[in-house]
């Protein structure tokens, strides 16, 4: 008799403030993940569609939804799935056009679907799905990766700028909420340097005070516009270069967390005071 | 006993609504689209609305109410209802011809902002609403209002659609807006109009449409409806009636900034002096002189009131429906020294109960009143079941009330789904006001001979 191997798939989600770098981040740490030989899929939850462009080359992806409607319910997981960079799976939700129709239901509609499909069963051997939404959670549907038990574990990017730690702290009130129901958890903030002053001590401290950590500085370095220019993650595009090595840092990391908290949110004042002893020690 | 866990205990509730007072805007936008002549309603969202709101008012007439419908799949609501509606329209006018197609959205269609004129200015850019046809809206929310939001809602589009100002000089034309009332009230107040020699432009006006004859022939369009040319007109008439204010107001406001249309807002004539009220507006607005017939009309129903005011006095009524109905009903008990004592509609407006204290004269303190949200048919039963009445009088609901608690029902509203009568008798005017004592009477007296004892079952009574 064989060994049966039963993998236990990590479902996370990234949220963070609009334009912060979740899909970069997110893209070049799942590089790094699958480079350390673990099964990723990526479940791009933004209308626009560009979660995983850096994974697969270019936007050569059919979403869910564009599926959905020419091809009605009888889809295969094979027309919404496409391989990405080292056997990564890609998968973009899609949504409608600017300014029609309802981006959220388009969410809840698509995640359902996968589940309907098999997308995340054990037979699929997964390690990890990533969960990209896109910026704030405006509305129930951009809160579905997170509501009954789908991603149990939620790292937020961010920098030392006012307002992505306000949308954090935000994100991070909307995550009690679901905490509360459901079993998912904060494992962390990304910092995503913007080089503000003292932004990886004032990252440290916010993380500490909303009860959690700051699983990785992510240092700001060119490398990662060049690679995004060439449609590629860095460790796809110049494996040795070092920002290569802070995102297999990072992955490891998480691959290594084991400190999964219920943040507890700032009030606003203590938040802006956290930014101005910070920002006046400079 | 149907609604046995009804218990006495009256318990401020903050969410909770138990078996409404009210219904969907649709239906009523529905409604009063079919007083448009050859006007097809369409619903913009899924299939189970429109057959909702069909099927309720099918029942109430006992006529088919057609009605199409956007059905709105998965798809649609996500990428935006804009190709089903533009579909729609392409085949309703290919295959239907309607003059005119009555739009109206629904929860899921607000909620993810489709914008109906952005979608039918596309339609009319692809060329797919033929010369000479139409496409209105009204934006008709469930989770806003009630079946009257939606017959206002719609009303209203009719005139910021159609009416205009054409003339210089206004002319001598009355119009009405007759408010939800039944098809056969319509036909009423146009008589009374004619009997006054009064002309008017009636709007909605379901007349011939949900009351139309069998002939033998099914006619998709019935004969009856106000045509566009008469709502375009409304526009130039001397002033404008808006009968029952939840209803009507909204639309006689849109006539009067756009065509300078002046307006007089009057409770539903309903009963005795709501119906003296409505005949003086109309003399004074026709500017003519009220006729003897009419007069008749009104002393046959003061005769039949003071004859059996016996009958009448001291009798307890428990009154549910829609606002405009609720007030002049109100005061008509309250004409026949009646009591109506509860008085419960679902349909929002704190307006509401100012209305009812004013038609009352403030001079019943004992009356319970209440709108809005838990202003339901349990909070009524429970009122009822605290200190009884002795008549009940609304919609096919009550009659789960009327069989627990052995209590006499007049059906009157909407809906009326198990009883006929209501659409062809009226009770608006003197006459409505005779057939509402008739029905009163009626069942007021065959309980006391139910439960009179040998010794006093009377026969001449």
């Amino acid at each position: 008799m064989g060994v049966m191997t039963k993998t236990c798939t990590r479902k996370v989600a990234i949220y963070g403030k609009g334009g912060i770098g979740k899909s970069t981040t997110t893209q070049n740490t799942v590089a790094a993940l699958a480079e350390m030989g673990k099964k990723v899929m990526v479940v791009g939850c933004d209308p626009k569609a560009d979660s995983t462009r850096l994974l697969l080359g270019g936007l050569a992806q059919r979403t869910v939804l564009d599926t959905l409607r020419e091809e009605g319910e009888d889809v295969d997981l094979c027309d919404i799935r496409k391989p990405g960079f080292c056997n990564t799976l890609c998968v973009e939700s899609g949504g409608p056009e600017p300014g029609v129709g309802c981006a959220g239901r388009g969410i809840i509609t698509s995640i359902n679907m996968l589940e309907q499909l098999g997308a995340y069963e054990e037979d699929e051997n997964l390690d990890y799905v990533f969960y990209d939404v896109l910026g704030d959670v405006v509305c129930g549907g951009f809160a579905m990766p997170i509501r009954d038990g789908k991603a149990q574990e939620i790292y937020i990017v961010c920098s030392g700028e006012m307002m992505a730690m306000y949308a954090a702290n935000n994100i991070c009130k909307g995550i009690v909420k679901f905490a509360e129901a459901g079993g998912v958890r904060l494992g962390g903030l990304i910092c995503n340097s913007r080089k503000v002053d003292n932004e990886k001590e004032m990252i440290a401290e916010f993380a500490k005070r909303l009860g959690t950590q700051m699983i990785h500085f992510v240092p700001r370095d060119n490398d990662v516009q060049r690679a995004e220019i060439n449609k590629k993650t860095v460790i796809d595009w110049n494996p040795q270069c070092a920002q290569a090595d802070e995102y297999r840092t990072l992955a490891t990391n998480i691959d290594s967390n084991e400190r999964f908290v219920i943040p507890q949110p700032m009030a606003i004042e203590d938040l802006e005071k956290l930014l101005l002893d910070y920002g006046l020690l400079a | 006993m149907l609604l046995r866990h009804t218990n006495t205990e009256v318990v401020e509730r903050e969410a909770l609504t138990i078996n409404p007072a009210k219904t969907c805007q649709p239906v009523g936008a529905m409604y009063a689209a079919l007083g448009i002549h050859g006007c097809l309603p369409h619903s913009h969202g899924s299939q189970g609305c429109c057959s909702y709101h069909r099927s309720t008012l099918t029942r109430h007439y006992k006529e088919p109410v057609m009605a199409s419908t956007s059905s709105f799949t998965e798809g649609a609501s996500v990428f935006g209802g804009q190709s089903n509606l533009l579909t729609a329209i392409e085949t309703i006018f290919t295959v239907y011809a309607p003059d005119i197609i009555a739009v109206h959205t629904t929860c899921l269609s607000e909620t993810i902002g489709d914008d109906i004129v952005q979608i039918t200015a596309k339609a009319t850019g692809k060329g797919l609403i033929p010369p000479g046809k139409y496409v209105i809206h009204a934006n008709t929310p469930s989770y806003v209002g009630s079946h009257v939001t939606g017959f206002a809602n719609m009303t209203k589009s009719m005139v910021t659609y159609f009416a205009q100002a054409v003339a210089e000089k206004k002319n001598k034309t009355v119009n009405i807006l007759p408010g939800w009332v039944e098809p056969a009230d319509m036909k009423e107040i146009r008589r009374l109009a004619g009997e006054m020699g009064v002309a008017i432009l009636m709007y909605p006006d379901t007349s011939g449409v949900l009351d139309a004859p069998q002939t033998g022939r099914h006619e998709f369009y019935p004969r009856g409806g106000a045509t566009v040319d008469q709502i375009r007109a409304s526009g130039d008439s001397r002033i404008t009636l808006a009968l029952g204010p939840t209803a009507s107001t909204s639309a006689a406001e849109a006539l009067d900034s756009r065509c300078k249309v002046p307006f007089q807002t009057l409770e539903l004539p309903i009963g005795l002096r709501a119906t003296d009220r409505f005949i003086n507006a109309l003399r004074k607005a026709g500017k003519v002189e009220v006729p003897a017939s009419i007069n008749d009309e009104r002393g046959r129903l003061v005769d039949m009131i003071s004859d059996m005011q016996q009958y009448f006095f001291g009798k307890r009524a428990a009154l549910w429906g829609d606002p405009d109905q609720l007030v002049s009903l109100a005061e008509f008990l309250h004409d026949l020294d009646m009591k109506p004592t509860y008085i419960v509609t679902g349909t929002p407006g704190r307006a509401f109960e100012e209305r009812i204290a004013t038609v009352l004269g403030g001079r019943l303190p004992e009356v319970k009143v209440r709108q809005g949200k838990q202003a339901d048919m349990f909070l009524l039963h429970q009122w009822i079941k605290n200190e009884k009445v002795d008549l009940l009088i609304g919609n096919s609901y009550g009659k789960y009330i009327a069989r627990d608690e052995d209590i006499p029902l007049v059906r009157h509203g909407f809906p009326i789904l198990d009883r006929v009568g209501h659409q062809y008798f009226p009770t608006v005017g003197y006459r409505g006001a005779m057939r509402l004592c008739e029905q009163i009477l009626n069942v007021l007296m065959d309980r006391q001979d139910r439960d009179s004892p040998e010794a006093s079952f009377e026969l001449v009574m």
